[in-house]
């Protein structure tokens, strides 16, 4: 008992000394691939809020990470600093959102993937074709690193730490967002929303809710993105990154807070490990997927969980 | 002295069948109110076209003096109108606690008192005396839906009043709960009704349940309200008889 207790900080302790000094063993593509992971990791936490916590499934999470990208380009290359591209940035994410969460009212489950989808191939439409803002197809290269508190971040590594520290300023806002009544509130909707509606809970405005954070939070990631490649075009805000996500998310374990680290963290290093395979690493990772899919709903933090519990039965 | 509760020609119509057929009934502070009736005479519809899950086609519906018909679920629960269905619904993948804390952290305080106050909603205490009163309270750290059907029928009951609320409607709350534990649920409630001064409606098909508990009775056949007075009288009833055996 005493030992499954302590199992939580000591993992915990391990985490954060590797993302620490790992980055210092790298050269430049693997500090790459790790400020990438710290990024996405954001983004799917967001979507782990929606679709995980309060049960709403979007398939927009890509086009979010867009618009906090293009708020973020748009001001640094016009000289703003990154801090307001990052307030645009999450202050769009919030509204479109927030009218994202309106078809949820009506329609769930497979449909609303359906109205996600929709809504991620419009955005995708915007950053493409309204040239005179977006760059169209040309993008928008020449994104600035910020200065943080004086501090330039150009070098990789720096960089790298800018990340990971607005991974932990994420993780740790989500993790007091969800430990707070509004986070029981996402978890009802997601349970039981007919007997949460009856108990008091306004579940129209929580829906709205879960998807204006949830984007928001999508948001928040692509405006370090932006800085991070330093050029953007409209493709990767195509569908790929928001099934990527939604990936994240399952294979991680859908409503489990730390399971977005994990998910990321695959679907980053899956195709550098699968190299070798060269076009099939599309298939050993839809293979993975399915076997998620089948065998741990809980996904991978799924397991973590039944060896920490192993004498108590799963609950259905 | 007016009625707590008024329902005034409540109908509700399913496509080519009238399922609650012009039904008006009224109910006093402290009163416990029995609805009893054949399998489909309308009782659940009735329950649910007065508490926002289905819009009445026509009808009032009025408490403590003001007109609450249509309003939303939550609306309603917030004025103090709490409620079970007739199959268990609980939160299956949340703790026990966190149903309790769930069921009434949205019953004072703001928005932003739930996003940047206490994560239990000063609800500690409250939960910490429905799990006793239930005697659920070893089981508050395990998944709601691990326990037995009867502890989460009992569950399910105590979320209805973890708000305090004035009103609750209870749809069959003695369905599917083994005798041994019928006694306990009619006592429980019995006591909720005395010293927290909730009234009830309660549909029930046992009517020894019924007995124990209700003063009055409302009978209904085929969406209508066919007999009414004190469960002795209703049972001896032609009409009542008639409608069971018929139906
Ligand atoms: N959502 C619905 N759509 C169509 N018909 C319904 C619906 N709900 C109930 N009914 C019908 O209305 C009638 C009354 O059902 P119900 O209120 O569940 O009865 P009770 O609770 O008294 O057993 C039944 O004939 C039932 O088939
Ligand atoms: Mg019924």
């Amino acid at each position: 008992m005493s030992a499954g207790r302590l199992a939580g900080p000591a993992i915990g302790l391990a985490v954060t000394i590797l993302l620490l000094l790992l980055p210092l063993t790298l050269r430049g593509y693997g500090i790459y691939l790790m400020s990438l992971w710290a990024v996405l990791t954001i983004a799917a936490m967001g979507l782990n809020l929606t679709l995980g916590y309060a049960g709403q499934v979007s398939l927009a999470q890509g086009a979010f990470v867009g618009i906090g990208a293009y708020a973020a380009a748009l001001l640094t290359t016009a000289g703003w600093p990154l801090a307001l591209g990052m307030a645009v940035g999450v202050g769009l994410g919030l509204i479109v959102g927030w009218l994202l969460g309106y078809p949820a009212l009506r329609v769930q489950h497979h449909y609303l993937a359906f109205v996600t989808l929709g809504a991620n191939t419009l955005l995708f439409l915007v950053f493409r074709n309204e040239d005179w803002l977006t760059g169209g197809v040309y993008g928008i290269p020449g994104i600035p690193r910020p200065r943080i508190f004086g501090l330039a971040t150009d070098d990789p590594l720096v960089f790298y730490y800018f990340c990971l520290a607005m991974l932990l300023l994420v993780t740790l806002a989500l993790g007091l967002l969800l430990r707070s009544p509004w986070g029981r509130a996402f978890e009802a909707l997601r349970e039981n929303p007919v007997r949460a509606e009856s108990l008091g809970i306004d579940t129209r405005r929580y829906t709205l809710l879960a998807f204006a954070i949830g984007s928001a939070v999508g948001s928040l990631a692509g405006t370090v993105y932006a800085p991070l490649v330093q050029y953007i075009d409209p493709y990767p805000f195509a569908l790929g990154m928001s099934l990527n996500l939604l990936l994240m998310v399952v294979v991680g374990g859908s409503g489990r807070f730390f399971g977005p680290w994990l998910g990321a963290a695959i679907a980053v290093l899956l195709p550098e490990w699968l190299r070798f395979s060269e076009g099939l690493y599309l298939v050993f990772y839809a293979l993975l997927v399915i076997l998620v899919l089948v065998f741990l709903p809980g996904g991978l933090m799924g397991i973590a969980e039944r060896l920490r519990l192993g004498r108590r039965p799963v609950a259905g | 002295m007016s009625a707590l509760f008024e329902v005034e020609g409540l109908s509700r119509r399913f496509g080519g069948i009238l399922a609650v057929d012009s039904v008006s009934f009224s109910l006093a502070e402290g009163e416990i109110l029995g609805i009893i009736g054949p399998n489909g005479s309308g009782k659940s519809t009735l329950f649910n076209c007065i508490l926002g899950q289905l819009r009445p086609t026509a009808g009032r519906v009025r408490f403590a003096g003001r007109d609450i018909t249509g309003m939303r679920p939550s609306a309603l629960a917030r004025l103090g109108i709490g409620r079970t269905f007739q199959l268990l619904q609980i939160f299956p993948g949340l703790e026990v606690r966190a149903n309790l804390l769930a069921a009434g952290q949205e019953h004072r305080g703001s928005m932003a008192g739930r996003l940047f106050g206490p994560p239990d909603a000063g609800l500690a205490e409250e939960v910490e005396r429905m799990l006793a009163f239930f005697r659920l309270a070893h089981l508050a750290r395990e998944p709601a839906g691990s326990l037995s059907y009867g502890q989460q029928k009992l569950l399910d009951i105590a979320m209805a009043f973890m708000a305090g609320p004035r009103l609750v409607f209870l749809d069959e709350p003695a369905g599917g709960v083994n005798p041994g534990m019928l006694a306990e649920l009619g006592e429980r409630l019995r006591l909720l009704n005395r010293e927290r001064g909730a009234s009830f409606v309660l549909i029930e098909h046992n009517i020894e349940f019924v007995m124990g508990l209700c003063s009055r009775v409302l009978v209904m056949a085929e969406g209508r309200i066919i007999a009414e007075g004190a469960p002795e009288a209703v049972r001896a009833d032609p009409e009542v008889i008639e409608a069971y055996l018929g139906g």
